[in-house]
């Protein structure tokens, strides 16, 4: 099994590189994925980021890309709950991608 | 995945166990899950010891197995809005509405209103309900 | 028309006792795999398909039935059997197929 670097910490991933203990997810971790991808987070992502993270603990899932989209929209305004604005954000997909650096499972649904 | 165009069917996706014993309920929701990506006309029957995975409450700490039954609550968020509890099952098991789970979806044409999605039916309803189905999926 | 299926004993489970209670008028039920140990005379579930015969008709898999050491002529009166090639043909002049696992 991989695994990655967090502060001397070992933390496994799959063979997709997302997190195999959800509760071993820091904000270092998620820069550290993030950095993998060769992207830096700003507060946009973190935004997103956090979304994810709250609506995994509430709901138990990670949302798919529609459902988050629409929810974006709802709690950040329509300016944010849209493709453009989340693609640009997380190129390899908002859900996918987003869910990584958020130390979700990939969303159900996704393939 | 799908989006506008093609050939919107019904489905239904009869639920008829409980949710720790065996594997049915948490495959079927995420069969529903998956399922809804592909937009088509979807509901949800209870039937049976199916009427046990809307029980509110449910704590699996000591059973050392994910309690999916959060999950419920997203369904409205996957645009699936018709979950429909056999009254006879229910009753059968000394439970009332009350025990469930309460499902809402919000109505985007109504300022997001949140609305019940949970519908107790009985025999003859239930029946109807299944034939108008196109597809019917069990688990 | 809605063919239902049962392949579960009803001694098992209630599969076949919920089918019958939600089955409409016109359907068909196939009884096949353990389900067939339903259609055997004197069991306590002969009232309630004789009473389900009165509104669909109720087949069960032959092949299933006799591997089961069950004889035709302990067949509560009014079931059918059918064969493989049969099964095939009750599903594919239905609309729909509903299992009752």
């Amino acid at each position: 099994m991989a695994s990655i670097d967090v502060n001397g910490k070992e933390v496994e991933v799959d063979e997709e590189g997302y997190l195999v203990n959800l509760n071993e997810w820091t904000e270092d971790a998620a820069k550290i994925l993030s950095a993998q991808d060769e992207l830096e987070l700003t507060d946009s992502h973190w935004e997103v980021i956090n979304f994810l993270r709250e609506y995994y603990e509430e709901y138990q899932i990670a949302p798919a890309v529609r459902v988050l989209t629409k929810a974006i929209g709802k709690k950040l305004g329509p300016e944010k709950g849209n493709s453009k604005y989340l693609y640009e954000l997380f190129p390899y997909g908002p859900a996918k991608q987003a869910c990584r650096f958020a130390g979700l499972p990939k969303p159900t649904g996704c393939v | 995945m799908e989006e506008g165009g093609g050939v919107t069917k019904k489905f239904l996706y009869v639920n008829r166990r409980a949710p720790y014993g065996s594997i049915y309920a948490l495959e079927s929701l995420e069969v529903v899950l998956i399922g809804a990506a592909f937009e088509q006309d979807v509901s949800l029957a209870f039937i049976d010891d199916g009427v046990y995975q809307l029980k509110k409450g449910q704590a699996t700490d000591g059973i050392g197995m994910k309690n999916f039954s959060p999950t419920y609550n997203a369904l409205g968020d996957y645009d699936i809005n018709k979950i429909y509890v056999d009254k006879d099952s229910l009753e059968q098991r000394g439970l009332t509405l009350d025990d469930l789970m309460n499902l809402t979806w919000e109505d985007e044409n109504e300022n997001y209103a949140e609305k019940p999605s949970i519908s107790l039916v009985n025999s003859e309803e239930l029946a109807a309900l299944m034939e108008q189905q196109d597809v019917v999926l069990s688990f | 028309m809605t063919l239902h299926t049962v392949n579960k004993s009803p001694f098992e489970t209630n599969s076949l006792e919920t089918c019958l209670r939600l089955v409409r008028s016109g359907h068909n039920v196939l009884l096949f795999e353990d389900g067939v140990y339903g259609a055997s005379k004197g069991t306590r579930f002969e009232n309630m398909l004789t009473e389900a015969m009165q509104n669909c008709k109720v087949y069960i898999l032959l092949p299933d039935f006799e591997a089961r050491g069950m004889q035709t002529d302990s067949l509560i009166s009014g079931i059918e059997t059918v064969d493989y090639t049969g099964f095939v043909d009750l599903v594919t002049a239905s609309e729909r197929v509903q299992s009752w696992l």
